[in-house]
C-alpha cells in the first residue's frame, strides 16, 4: 500500500494539458485507484524541452526554474510522458543546477513499477494492442519492458508486439516541419508496422509521439487510434475506457 | 591563405539539408539500397558487440584514452613529431586544408612522378585533395574498391566505411564498362566478376605507383607507428610498395601508447564492419633501408579540429574514430542516404562533426546540420566512444540560433511561445483562445493549417483542441 503521506504532484505536460485532458483524468484515475492522493499544481505549464531541444536554450532556463520551485516539496512528481521526464531529470540539472524536484520526477511507468512496485494495475481493456516503445523513455530514461509489464498484466488485453519497435517515428519536435519530408518518411515506416500487426490501439508512454503517429494514421483513415498508456490502465470492466467520436 | 578560404569540408554545390535530403527521399534505389545495407549492418553489428562481456567497459575505456589525448593534445603531437623524426619519417603541419593540398603537391612533385595511389582515406576527402592534385598535374587513383567506384563514376562517397553504398551491382557495372578502360568487354553484375575486372585494373596501377597517399586510423605517439586498418588489401599494397609514402591525418587521430592500441583494435572491427578482427592491419613506423617506402611524410592537419577542440561540449566529436555505427542505426541517415549531408562526413556524427570544422554558424549548410536529427539517441546508444551525439546536437543547436539572431519568424515565435509559458495565466488563456481552432476542425481533426503549420499538416492531421483542457476540468471538479 502506498503511505497516506506521500505527497505526489502531477505534472501534465503543456501538450496533455491541452489536446490530451483525457490522459490527465486517467493518470489521476489510475494513481487514486492504487491508494496515491493526487494534486495539480496549477502554476506548471511547460518543460522547456521544445525550446531547449531546438536551440533556445534562453527560454527553456526560466521555465526549468519555475518547475523546480513549483515541485520541490512534493515526495514524487509523476508524468505522462517519457520526453518530458528526460528533459527534467537530464536537462534542468544542466540548465539551473540540481533540485529535489528534478530527482524526485518519474514518468508513469517507472513510478508504477519502482516506487508502487505494482505491474498489475487491476485494468481491463478487451482490445488488440500494440506499443511503440518511445526514444526518449527507451534511451534516456532507460523504462525498458515496464510499460509491457503493465500491458501484459491488463485483464482481456490482447498485447502484440510492434516489428522495428525501437525505431523512432519522426516527430522529434520541431524535426517533424523542420525536415517534415524525412520526418514523414520515418512515420510511413512506422505506420506500416503499426499496420502490420492488425492491432486496433497503438499506444505509448508519450502523446507527442502518438500525436504524430496518430495524425499519420488518421490522415491515412487507417482505422487505428493511438491512445496513451495511461488511459488503458485506468481502463477498468466498472469504468472502462469509452471511444470519444474526436481523433485524439 | 590561411582562414580566409572557405572549409571544402562542404561541397559547395550540395543546397541545406532539408532540401537535399527531400530530393533523395524520392529516389526509389537509393532507398531501396539504403534499407538493405543498414539493416543488414544493423545486425550484424548487434551481434558482434553482443558477443562482448566486456563491451561497456572497452567504450569507456576508448573514451577515456581519447580524451586524454585531447586534453594533452599538445604533448601527445610534439611526442609524435619527434619519435616519425627519430625514425627517419618527416612531419609536416597544416593549419587548413589549402596547406595541407599544397605541402602534398610539393611532395609528389618533387618525386617526379604525375600519378600517385591512395589508400581509402576520409581526411583528404576533406581537405578535397584529389581535386587539387588534379589541377597541379596530378592523378590520384582511388583504390579502395568502393572509392574506386565513387572515382570512376564521378560521384561523391555517401558512407564512411560504405562510400558507394548508394550504388547497387548493375549501376557498378554500368560505371566499369564506361569508365575503366582495362574492363572486360563481356563484364557482368556478378560482384565476383566486378571484384576481378577492378583487382586487375589497380594490380597494374600498385605496381607502377612511386607514390602512395593514405589516411590513417591511429597514430602512436609514444613510437610514432601509424596504423591502417582494411579489408581488401589495397591498403597493403599502396604502404609496402611505392617509393614514397605520404600519410594525411588530422591532429586528433592519436592514442598515446602501442598498448592503447589494443582497446581501438577491438572497438572498430565490430562497430563498423561487424567484424571480430578486420583482415588487415598495418602498422610502420618511420622507414627501414630496403624494406617498405624509403620516404615516409607525416602531414598533421587541422582544418578546424581546434575550432572543435576549444569546445568544451562539442570536443567529444573528435574522439570519433569512423567506424560509422551511428549512420547504419539513424533512422535519418537510413533515409536520407549520405550525400544530403554535403560532406565527406555523413549521418549523426557528421551533423556534429562538420559544423564544428567549418566553424561558422552563419553558414546555411552548417547550421542546417545539427537540425537533421529526431534527436532519438540511437547513435549515442552504439557510439564505440561513447559520444553523445544528441548533447552535442542540442549544443550546436543554440549556435545556430545565436548566429540567426533574435528577428527570425522562428525566433520571434518561439519568444512569443516562451513568453506564453512563464505565466500560468497567460498560458490558460492561451489554451482557451486556442481551443477556438476546434470550431474550424471536422470530425475532431484539422487537416490544413496556413504555413508553418502545413508542414505539419501537409502529411498529418492535428486533433481539434478539445473546449476543456485538463486544469480547467481540474479546476471545475478538484479545485
Amino acid at each position: 500500500m502506498v503511505p497516506k503521506s506521500l505527497r505526489v504532484a502531477l505534472f501534465a505536460t503543456c501538450l496533455t494539458d491541452t489536446f490530451y485532458p483525457g490522459t490527465g483524468r486517467a493518470v489521476v484515475r489510475l494513481l487514486e485507484r492504487l491508494g496515491c492522493s493526487v494534486e495539480f499544481p496549477f502554476d506548471q505549464t511547460c518543460c522547456g524541452q521544445m525550446h531547449f531541444n531546438t536551440g533556445y536554450r534562453d527560454h527553456a532556463r526560466p521555465l526549468a526554474e519555475s518547475y523546480a520551485s513549483i515541485f520541490e516539496s512534493y515526495d514524487a512528481i509523476i508524468t505522462p510522458s517519457g520526453s518530458c521526464a528526460g528533459m527534467v531529470r537530464e536537462i534542468h540539472p544542466q540548465l539551473c543546477g540540481g533540485s529535489p524536484a528534478t530527482e524526485k520526477t518519474y514518468e508513469l511507468s517507472e513510478f508504477l513499477v519502482d516506487v508502487l512496485g505494482v505491474t498489475d494495475v487491476g485494468a481491463w481493456f478487451p482490445h488488440r494492442v500494440t506499443y511503440h516503445p518511445t526514444c526518449h523513455s527507451l534511451r534516456m530514461l532507460g523504462v525498458g519492458d515496464k510499460p509491457l509489464a503493465l500491458l501484459r498484466a491488463v485483464r482481456e488485453l490482447d498485447l502484440v508486439e510492434l516489428p522495428e519497435a525501437e525505431s523512432c517515428c519522426g516527430f522529434g519536435g520541431t524535426f517533424a516541419v523542420k525536415n517534415a519530408e524525412t520526418s514523414t518518411a520515418m512515420l510511413t515506416d512506422k505506420m506500416t508496422n503499426v499496420l502490420r500487426t492488425e492491432a486496433d490501439i497503438v499506444t505509448a508512454g508519450d502523446n507527442s509521439c502518438l500525436m504524430h503517429i496518430g495524425g499519420g494514421l488518421s490522415r491515412m483513415r487507417a482505422g487505428v487510434r493511438p491512445l496513451h498508456l495511461a488511459e488503458i490502465l485506468a481502463s477498468t470492466e466498472e469504468e472502462p475506457w469509452q471511444a470519444l467520436p474526436a481523433i485524439r | 591563405m590561411a582562414g580566409t578560404a572557405r572549409n571544402p569540408v562542404i561541397w559547395l554545390d550540395t543546397p541545406p539539408f532539408p532540401k537535399a535530403a527531400r530530393e533523395a527521399l524520392n529516389d526509389v534505389q537509393l532507398r531501396h539500397n539504403l534499407r538493405n545495407a543498414t539493416h543488414t549492418i544493423r545486425d550484424r553489428r548487434a551481434k558482434a558487440v553482443g558477443e562482448m562481456p566486456d563491451w561497456e567497459q572497452l567504450r569507456l575505456a576508448g573514451e577515456a584514452i581519447k580524451d586524454d589525448v585531447l586534453a594533452h593534445l599538445d604533448t601527445y603531437l610534439q611526442r609524435l613529431e619527434e619519435q616519425v623524426t627519430a625514425r627517419g619519417g618527416v612531419v609536416h603541419w597544416a593549419r587548413d586544408a589549402a596547406e595541407a593540398n599544397a605541402i602534398v603537391l610539393d611532395l609528389v612533385r618533387e618525386t617526379g612522378t604525375d600519378e600517385v595511389v591512395k589508400v581509402k582515406s576520409m581526411a583528404t576527402v576533406e581537405i578535397g585533395l584529389n581535386e587539387a592534385l588534379e589541377a597541379g598535374g596530378i592523378t590520384a587513383i582511388e583504390t579502395d574498391l568502393a572509392e574506386l567506384i565513387v572515382q570512376l563514376g564521378h560521384d561523391r562517397p555517401s558512407h564512411i566505411l560504405v562510400p558507394a553504398i548508394h550504388r547497387n551491382r548493375a549501376e557498378i557495372r554500368e560505371i566499369f564498362r564506361r569508365e575503366m578502360p582495362d574492363a572486360p568487354p563481356d563484364l557482368t553484375d556478378d560482384p565476383p566478376d566486378l571484384a576481378e575486372a577492378a583487382r586487375r585494373h589497380l594490380r597494374r596501377k600498385f605496381l607502377s605507383a612511386k607514390v602512395a597517399i593514405s589516411g590513417a586510423n591511429f597514430a602512436v605517439a609514444e613510437t610514432g607507428s601509424i596504423a591502417v586498418v582494411e579489408s581488401e588489401g589495397n591498403g597493403r599494397m599502396c604502404l609496402t610498395l611505392p617509393e614514397t609514402l605520404i600519410t594525411v591525418m588530422g591532429i586528433e587521430k592519436l592514442v598515446p601508447t602501442w598498448t592503447d592500441l589494443e582497446v581501438f583494435l577491438q572497438l572498430l572491427p565490430r562497430s563498423s564492419t561487424a567484424e571480430r578482427m578486420n583482415p588487415y592491419t598495418s602498422v610502420w613506423t618511420g622507414v627501414h633501408p630496403g624494406d617498405g617506402p624509403q620516404a615516409f611524410h607525416l602531414v598533421l592537419i587541422d582544418n578546424g579540429r581546434t575550432n572543435s577542440l576549444a569546445d568544451q561540449v562539442g570536443r567529444q566529436a573528435l574522439r570519433c574514430i569512423r567506424c560509422s555505427a551511428c549512420l547504419n542505426v539513424c533512422p535519418v541517415y537510413e533515409r536520407t542516404g549520405g550525400k544530403s549531408y554535403g560532406s565527406v562526413y555523413p549521418g549523426p556524427i557528421g551533423a556534429i562533426l562538420t559544423p564544428q570544422l567549418v566553424g561558422d554558424m552563419h553558414d546555411p549548410q552548417a547550421a542546417a546540420l545539427p537540425y537533421a536529427s529526431s534527436l532519438c539517441g540511437a547513435c549515442f546508444e552504439v557510439c564505440p566512444v561513447r559520444i553523445n551525439i544528441p548533447e552535442v546536437l542540442t549544443h550546436l543547436r543554440a549556435e545556430a540560433v545565436e548566429a540567426k539572431g533574435k528577428h527570425t519568424p522562428e525566433a520571434v515565435a518561439m519568444a512569443a511561445a516562451a513568453w506564453i509559458f512563464r505565466d500560468p495565466k497567460r498560458f490558460e488563456r492561451a489554451q482557451k483562445l486556442g481551443s477556438l481552432a476546434r470550431l474550424f476542425a471536422r470530425n475532431g481533426k484539422i487537416s490544413h493549417l496556413p504555413w508553418p503549420g502545413s508542414k505539419w499538416t501537409d502529411s498529418r492531421d492535428v486533433p481539434a483542441p478539445p473546449e476543456e483542457s485538463f486544469r480547467t476540468w481540474w479546476r471545475n471538479n478538484r479545485g
